[in-house]
């Protein structure tokens, strides 16, 4: 229970005034507070009516007071990418010059590259190619080394710039795989054989005497785009159907289904998107990913060093 | 009916500072302040121009945070980021340490070394050289201000700040080279990190150490509050022999009156040399820093009266209790062996020669790993697994060196890197690592068609230094 003692009492032990309140026998004494203590307070309230001010505070209808110093967050930001422009603008300008097979003879520009590479990749490629690079069905897999128009940073980049299969670009990557079975060019029994030929070629399936029968529909009918032993083709992009990678499935189904209605990939032509120099990053970072061919032969098997944090 | 009270004067919210204006003093103590505060300071303004030769590749300044570059540099040590249990375990040392010398000798630390008391002696000390002794400062301080009062505080105040501005500028040399942010320094072109936190310890100092003082002891430090726990009746704290001294009298008082009076005259001496303005025949309090000025001033007056010094000594309060009991007093060096102190110092040596072994043991080459999760394995066109992985080679000697990273375990895997051609794939890779730096490096891993899931290892060796070696272990994910 609170008691009320008469304000001012002095305390015996302490000679301190109580503030005139009592709990249970337990009583507070009513010590002063410092005087400086005082002035921080002050002080304190100095400095926020200065903030007001100085910095955006109030709200109003629509935004905040804007405060005399003008900042924003947003213009903080503005200066950050501004800045970091200004720092690249070096290395960007480097990359715009130098053609993209020369890359791997200048290690920091090509690390630059690799780097700006996988940063523009996920903005701009990962909704099909996931975003570890390693596709689905369907989509290719960009780390294997198995590539359907060529592996080499050059090659990467023309494929990157004029896309596949796009209308309007002439150089864009152009190949049809005609519907063998929706069409008609090859009955069902016909499609049976040749897919039991093709498996025999990657030793998915045992010769049998349907894969017999498949040998010369595939030679008649396949042979001229994916070449006579399966090797497939690049100019056509067609595929190696001799290796362990199946862009659209492994299993038969889906290779008959393929015969019978193809699935053909598409790709943006990213040059009519993305500035050269994005392009070549991506072409970089996709080289990088571990199937890259034709790499620039290094003294000793050593590559450039690297040196971070100094 | 009670007669009506006049209600008593309203008490005042806020407590004005009383001002302190210790009187000068010499003596045993008062020499040993001297001496700490001259080492401090030394060690202070001194280090960071001390030079350690460590070669082409690191900074020739002896003591360095470089936080710039995250290094720790401290004569033939430097410690990196992941070693920064060292620091840690330095600042659990410093905690032990401070729990050792409270024990053993109370409020030393507050007393001596403390920078808020080192700053404020040397404060006090511009004071009696600017404004006089004590009597002289109470006089001007009571005057009104006039020409000659505000002479004295101008010339004073331009001393505080010109001592403030060397404490708050000296600091800043501990993070990077002392010349040469010295030369940037005064011609304009150092960081304005620089400049700001020279503005704020200038600034502190001189307010802390300036006007401050003793309130932030009473006030803002929990360290008082914290040794108050600390302390118990067999620390040695500065302490007021009451059965010896009381009851007070003036010599004549004594002498009319033989028997009656104890030892201490009344003289307040040893409140007018207190540096944080207390009374220490009240007994042991919060604003005492036990710098033991106090007992030098006692032990004066004792002299000239002729009466047994140490009226007010360094005594246990448990001893003190003897002491009146009539026993002779106990030899400090045993008050201060006793099983807590023992207990703390066994402790504390015990982190330091952990942290020297380790720091002897440590090896200046790693190894880490951080495999590839997405995808988790790559099917290549013959049908051999491939994951990649990201490792971070450590040369943390100031000269470049060459490692050799191999595969341990994971038979008929060979590995490439990011810039290199498959066909140089290898059961080793040789890199050179720049010196004192971290290099990463992105490797492939093959196995050959129908390999099984696997752990292994990677083992990173700096060639030709036996010793010098690290292994990081990892798993091989298949299909």
């Amino acid at each position: 229970m609170s008691e009320k003692h008469p304000k001012g009492r002095l305390d015996e032990a302490t000679q301190t005034e109580t503030v005139g309140h009592e709990w249970d026998g337990i009583e507070e004494l009513n010590t002063p507070l410092p005087r400086w203590w005082l002035w921080t307070f002050y002080a304190c309230i100095a400095f926020s009516l200065v903030y007001c001010v100085a910095y955006p505070a109030w709200p109003m209808l629509t935004r905040a007071t804007e405060g005399t110093l003008g900042w924003s967050s947003r213009g903080d930001l503005d200066k950050d990418l501004k800045a970091t422009a200004t720092a690249r603008a070096h290395t960007v300008a480097a990359l715009a010059d130098m053609p993209i097979e020369q890359l791997p003879a200048h290690p920091e520009l090509m690390r630059a590259a690799v780097a700006g590479g996988a940063a523009a990749f996920r903005i701009n490629c990962v909704q099909c190619h996931g975003a570890g690079a390693a596709g689905s069905k369907g989509f290719p897999n960009l780390n294997d080394d198995d590539w359907l128009w060529g592996g080499d940073l050059k090659t990467i980049e023309t494929t990157l710039i004029h896309g596949i299969r796009q209308p309007g670009d002439e150089a864009t990557r152009q190949s049809i795989m005609p519907n063998f079975g929706a069409d008609g060019l090859l009955t069902p029994e016909q499609i049976a054989d040749v897919t039991s030929y093709v498996l025999t070629l990657s030793g998915k399936e045992k010769r049998s005497a349907a894969s017999q029968r498949g040998t010369q529909l595939f030679a008649d009918n396949c042979a001229v785009c994916h070449g006579p032993a399966g090797k497939g083709s690049r100019q056509f992009g067609a595929p190696d159907l001799t290796d362990a990678i199946w862009l659209d499935g492994a299993a038969r189904e889906d290779v008959i289904a393929q015969i019978n209605r193809p699935h053909m990939g598409v790709m943006p032509a990213w040059g009519t998107r993305l500035d050269p120099v994005t392009i070549k990053m991506l072409a970089a970072y996709v080289h990088s990913l571990g199937g890259g061919e034709k790499f620039a032969a290094l003294p000793d098997g050593q590559a450039p060093k690297e040196a971070e944090a100094r | 009916m009670n007669k009506m009270v006049k209600p008593p004067r309203a008490p005042s919210l806020y407590a004005k500072r009383e001002p302190v204006f210790n009187k000068r003093i010499d003596g045993k103590f008062r020499r040993i302040k001297w001496a700490i505060m001259a080492l401090c300071l030394a060690v202070y303004w001194v280090t960071p121009w001390l030079r350690w030769d460590r070669g082409p590749y690191a900074p020739t300044q002896a003591v360095l945070i470089d936080l710039a570059h995250r290094r720790f540099y401290m004569f033939g040590i430097e410690i990196w980021p992941h070693e920064f249990y060292f620091v840690a375990g330095l600042l659990i040392m410093a905690g032990i340490g401070l729990f050792l010398v409270t024990s053993a000798v109370g409020r030393a630390w507050c007393g001596y070394a403390c920078p808020q008391t080192v700053w404020t002696d040397l404060f006090q000390h511009v004071d009696r050289l600017i404004d006089g002794d004590r009597n002289a400062r109470m006089r001007l301080y009571k005057a009104p201000w006039g020409t000659a009062k505000i002479a004295r505080r101008l010339a004073k105040w331009s001393i505080y700040l010109a001592i403030s501005f060397a404490t708050g500028g000296a600091w800043i040399f501990y993070f990077a080279d002392a010349p040469t942010l010295q030369h940037q320094f005064w011609t304009g072109s150092a960081d304005p990190v620089a400049y700001g936190t020279v503005a704020v310890l200038t600034a502190t100092t001189f307010i802390l150490g300036g006007f401050m003082r003793e309130q932030v002891c009473i006030y803002m430090c929990p360290w008082p509050r914290i040794q108050t726990a600390m302390l118990d009746e067999k620390s040695l704290i500065v302490t007021y022999k009451d059965w010896r001294g009381e009851a007070r009298g003036s010599l004549k008082k004594a002498k009319a009156n033989p028997g009656q009076f104890g030892d201490c005259i009344d003289c307040n001496q040893c409140v007018a040399v207190c540096p944080t303005g207390i009374d220490i025949r009240e007994g042991p309090q919060v604003g005492c820093i036990t710098c033991a000025l106090c007992i030098d001033a006692c032990d004066r007056v004792m002299d000239e009266i002729g009466r047994p010094r140490g009226l007010i000594d360094y005594a246990t309060l448990e001893d003190s209790e003897a002491e009146k009991a009539g026993q002779p007093p106990t030899r400090h060096l045993k008050l201060i062996w006793r099983p807590r102190t023992l207990l703390y110092l066994a402790a504390w040596s015990a982190i330091g020669f952990t942290l020297l072994f380790l720091l002897g043991t440590r090896v200046h080459t790693g190894l880490t790993v951080s495999k590839d999760r997405n995808p988790p394995y790559i099917l290549m066109k013959g049908g051999a697994v491939r994951n990649a992985y990201t490792l971070r080679l450590r040369n943390m000697q100031g000269r470049p060196r060459d490692m050799e990273i191999a595969l341990q375990g994971l038979p008929g895997a060979v590995m490439w890197t990011e810039d290199t051609a498959r066909d140089s794939a290898a059961r080793r890779i040789v890199r050179t690592v720049a010196p004192d730096a971290t290099q990463g490096l992105r490797v492939y891993v093959t196995a050959p068609a129908g390999s099984a899931a696997h752990d292994f290892a990677f083992h990173l060796q700096a060639i030709g230094e036996a010793g010098e070696a690290d292994t990081a272990n990892t798993t091989f994910d298949t299909p």
